[in-house]
């Protein structure tokens, strides 16, 4: 299997990157949780022009028809710089949901980023994330798509989430094998972004104990330390190649699909579950501290741990295929 | 045996023709597991395998031709080790040879060196010993103590001292290490890579019996035993620099290619269908085994990308090394749990002849062989995440 990043997927990632880690994520990511929507809503604006909601629109919608790895890589991106709102949601879902249904005309605007979309789908996501920040609400089910009213605000173990329970409207159908697709473009993204929070969160376990002194000396020095932080780092090096993997998978649509998505939501959330442990006890007490940035892909990670399948759903679903496809 | 792992999308045909050809030929030749190759009688049955092997030029697919290879590309080679495992053929008494040696002899060596010793490791006819560590060098190869002092006169050097953790060695027919050729020189320096046979006069080899009951390696005295310089390898005094590239490759990808825990993984699967209704509670353990040798299948073939676009494994080779050793051992205890009590027997009787307990024996040392894994998450630690080194706390190499 090859899944080396192409030329135009590496200057994509970069254009990406450079965007965000100029733009003070962390400032964006705190006034979103405090209820300040504007500056994010401006992010999604910026990214819109490099084109990252457009990636699952098909191109005749306007939009750019891009792959499962293409959007791997931009939610890599988006998970390690923190970027809050409702982007798998809006991104990863819901063009697949809207296309040939009567909503379909909302795509044009998913594409050039003035329609943000949320959704809580029964069963996997029972919350509509944002949805004060987004300008259309769904419900999915089975027996289709309908639109829906946001209720009362709940909060989220990541204060950058909102969720909202939803009442949904009247229902259309949705094409045939749309949901099932969806669900697993949203668990790669949840994967992908999951592998962005792991990365990010061991940079700044690195940069802490490169400089943080005790007993004399920089922490780092200590094996203990070093032991812990390699253990993540081969984790992290082995969780990208299932995210890879699994975009493939599903571009090619190989029958082994839904079993690559579900091993590498499960790898990917369990890599940012052992680098969040490893970061918050390089930093100490200061990492048990929402002050730190270390707390935005700290709670981010758990949050999104049972996001869109959880961690045990997947497991479930992996094991399954195994024994039901021998 | 059922294949779980998918075979990567984007293979040529002359790739697949490659990988149906290999499949082929192992289920008509394939023997099976053999006794341990560490026993008189298991190391004839593995050389003759050897012989059977390069009769089939399958022996050495990425060697040259004249050789004996197939000049295989490196996904041709992880091709063929995946058929290798996943058929269940024997572990390879040759490897020391194959892995470890010969890549150094193409190199490094003279051409009458790879003249007499390339083919024979081929066919089995000559098996090598590693003999890297010493008893007061593990990891640390650069506390090597074993000495060859200049003996002008017969055109060589004298070998004295002690090697241990011999693998092979006692039914191999020659033995690779480093010994100290100026004792001045620094730690790294004033090494040098010799090659001796194990028959002559000076030397004794004492069979160390493993955990799993086997001489699987042994010490090996050296008590003024002479070298002709033609057997010395690469440059006197420059025998770290030569032995560091063999080190890399045993932690990196050639020892371990994804075929071993594909298979593995598959035969838990399996384990799991006979047994997993009385211990539910192992299922995550079982699941999470398989993701591993997934991600170990997918993690080699982007190596494999990176290094056919000119890449080298550097220090991913201790990355690399952490996951497999881990992951194998995890493979095996599951699997052990999932035994229950009689995980403990071993030989004919025990559930599958006893081949997961033996398995997992082996797969305990996989932490320790190669650099352990302490040094090799210094390594990571690092030379990777760049983490400062502290007083007197070098990360092995």
């Amino acid at each position: 299997m090859r899944f080396s990043l192409n030329d135009e997927q590496r200057s994509f990632a970069s254009a990406i990157d450079g965007l965000l880690a100029g733009a003070d994520v962390p400032a964006i990511n705190r006034a979103w949780g405090a209820g300040d929507t504007a500056p994010g809503l401006a992010l999604w604006g910026r990214l819109a022009e490099l084109g990252v909601p457009a990636l699952t629109v098909p191109e005749e919608a306007g939009g750019i028809g891009a792959s499962p790895l293409d959007l791997v890589v931009a939610f890599e991106l988006l998970g390690r710089h923190g970027v809050p709102g409702p982007w798998i949601e809006s991104v990863a879902v819901a063009p697949l949901l809207l296309a040939d249904t009567p909503h379909a005309d909302l795509l044009e605007g998913l594409a050039e980023g003035t329609v943000r979309a949320t959704l809580a789908v029964d069963g996997i996501a029972p919350y509509a994330l944002d949805a004060d920040a987004a300008t259309h609400v769904f419900h999915v089910s089975p027996a289709g798509l309908a639109v829906a009213e946001a209720g009362e605000a709940m909060a989220s173990v990541d204060p950058s989430r909102r969720l909202f329970p939803v009442t949904a409207g009247e229902r259309t159908p949705l094409a045939e094998g749309a949901l099932d697709r969806a669900l697993d473009l949203a668990a790669l993204a949840t994967a992908a972004a999951q592998v962005g929070a792991a990365d990010r969160m061991l940079r700044t376990a690195v940069e802490y104990v490169g400089q943080r002194r005790q007993f004399g000396r920089v922490i780092g020095e200590y094996q203990a330390v070093k032991h812990r932080l390699a253990d993540v780092k081969v984790s992290l090096d082995f969780a990208r190649p299932l995210v890879h993997g699994a975009a493939l998978e599903l571009e090619e649509k190989s029958p082994t699909a839904p079993r690559a998505v579900s091993a590498a939501k499960v790898f990917a959330s369990e890599t940012a579950h052992s680098a969040g442990r490893a970061a918050l006890q390089m930093h100490g007490a200061i990492g048990y501290t929402l002050e730190c940035d270390l707390s935005i892909w700290l709670l981010r990670s758990r949050a999104l741990h049972g996001a869109w399948g959880t961690v045990a759903a997947h497991r479930a679903r992996v094991l399954d295929h195994l024994t039901t496809a021998r | 045996m059922s294949h779980t792992h998918p075979e990567g999308p984007e293979l040529t045909d002359s790739e697949r023709a490659f990988r149906a050809e290999a499949r082929e030929w192992l289920a008509a030749h394939n023997p099976g597991r053999l006794p341990s190759m560490d026993t008189d009688e298991g190391a004839a049955l593995h050389r003759a395998w050897e012989a059977t092997l390069a009769e089939g030029r399958w022996s050495v697919v990425a060697w040259p031709e004249q050789y004996g290879g197939r000049e295989a590309s490196l996904t041709e080679w992880v091709i063929f080790e995946e058929e290798y495992y996943l058929a269940g053929a024997p572990t390879r008494i040759a490897q020391n040879g194959i892995s470890l040696l010969a890549p150094i002899i193409f190199e490094h060596g003279t051409p009458e060196q790879q003249e007499r010793w390339l083919r024979p490791m081929t066919d089995g006819s000559l098996i090598w010993a590693q003999a890297w560590s010493e008893p007061e060098a593990g990891s640390d190869l650069a506390g090597i103590r074993s000495r060859a002092v200049r003996d002008d006169e017969r055109g060589g050097w004298v070998l004295s001292g002690q090697k241990t953790w011999s693998s092979r060695a006692p039914f191999a027919d020659r033995g690779f290490g480093l010994f100290r050729t100026d004792p001045e020189a620094a730690r790294h320096r004033g090494l040098t890579y010799m090659t001796f046979p194990l028959d002559v006069p000076g030397i004794t080899v004492r069979p160390v019996h493993q955990l799993d009951g086997d001489a699987g390696f042994a010490e090996i005295f050296f008590d003024d035993v002479f070298v002709p310089d033609a057997d010395v390898l690469g440059g006197v005094g420059d025998g770290w620099r030569v032995a560091m590239s063999t080190a890399g490759n045993e932690r990196g990808l050639s020892l371990r290619a994804p075929g071993r825990f594909m298979a593995a993984a598959d035969r838990l699967l399996d384990l799991w269908a006979e047994r997993g209704a009385d211990a539910p509670h192992l299922r995550d353990r079982v699941v999470d085994a398989w993701i591993g040798a997934e991600a170990y299948r997918l993690y080699t073939w982007g190596t494999v990308d990176k290094l056919a676009g000119g890449g080298d494994m550097g220090a991913d080779g201790s990355v690399n090394k952490l996951f497999w050793s881990e992951l194998d051992l995890e493979l095996h205890e599951t699997a052990l749990d999932l035994l229950g009590p009689e995980a403990e027997l071993r030989g004919p009787g025990a559930p599958s002849g006893g081949s997961w307990v033996d398995d997992h024996l082996f797969s305990l040392a996989g932490p320790i062989y190669a650099g352990t894994n302490e040094i090799q998450r210094n390594i990571v630690a690092e030379r990777i995440l760049g983490l400062p080194r502290g007083e007197n706390r070098r990360a092995g190499a």
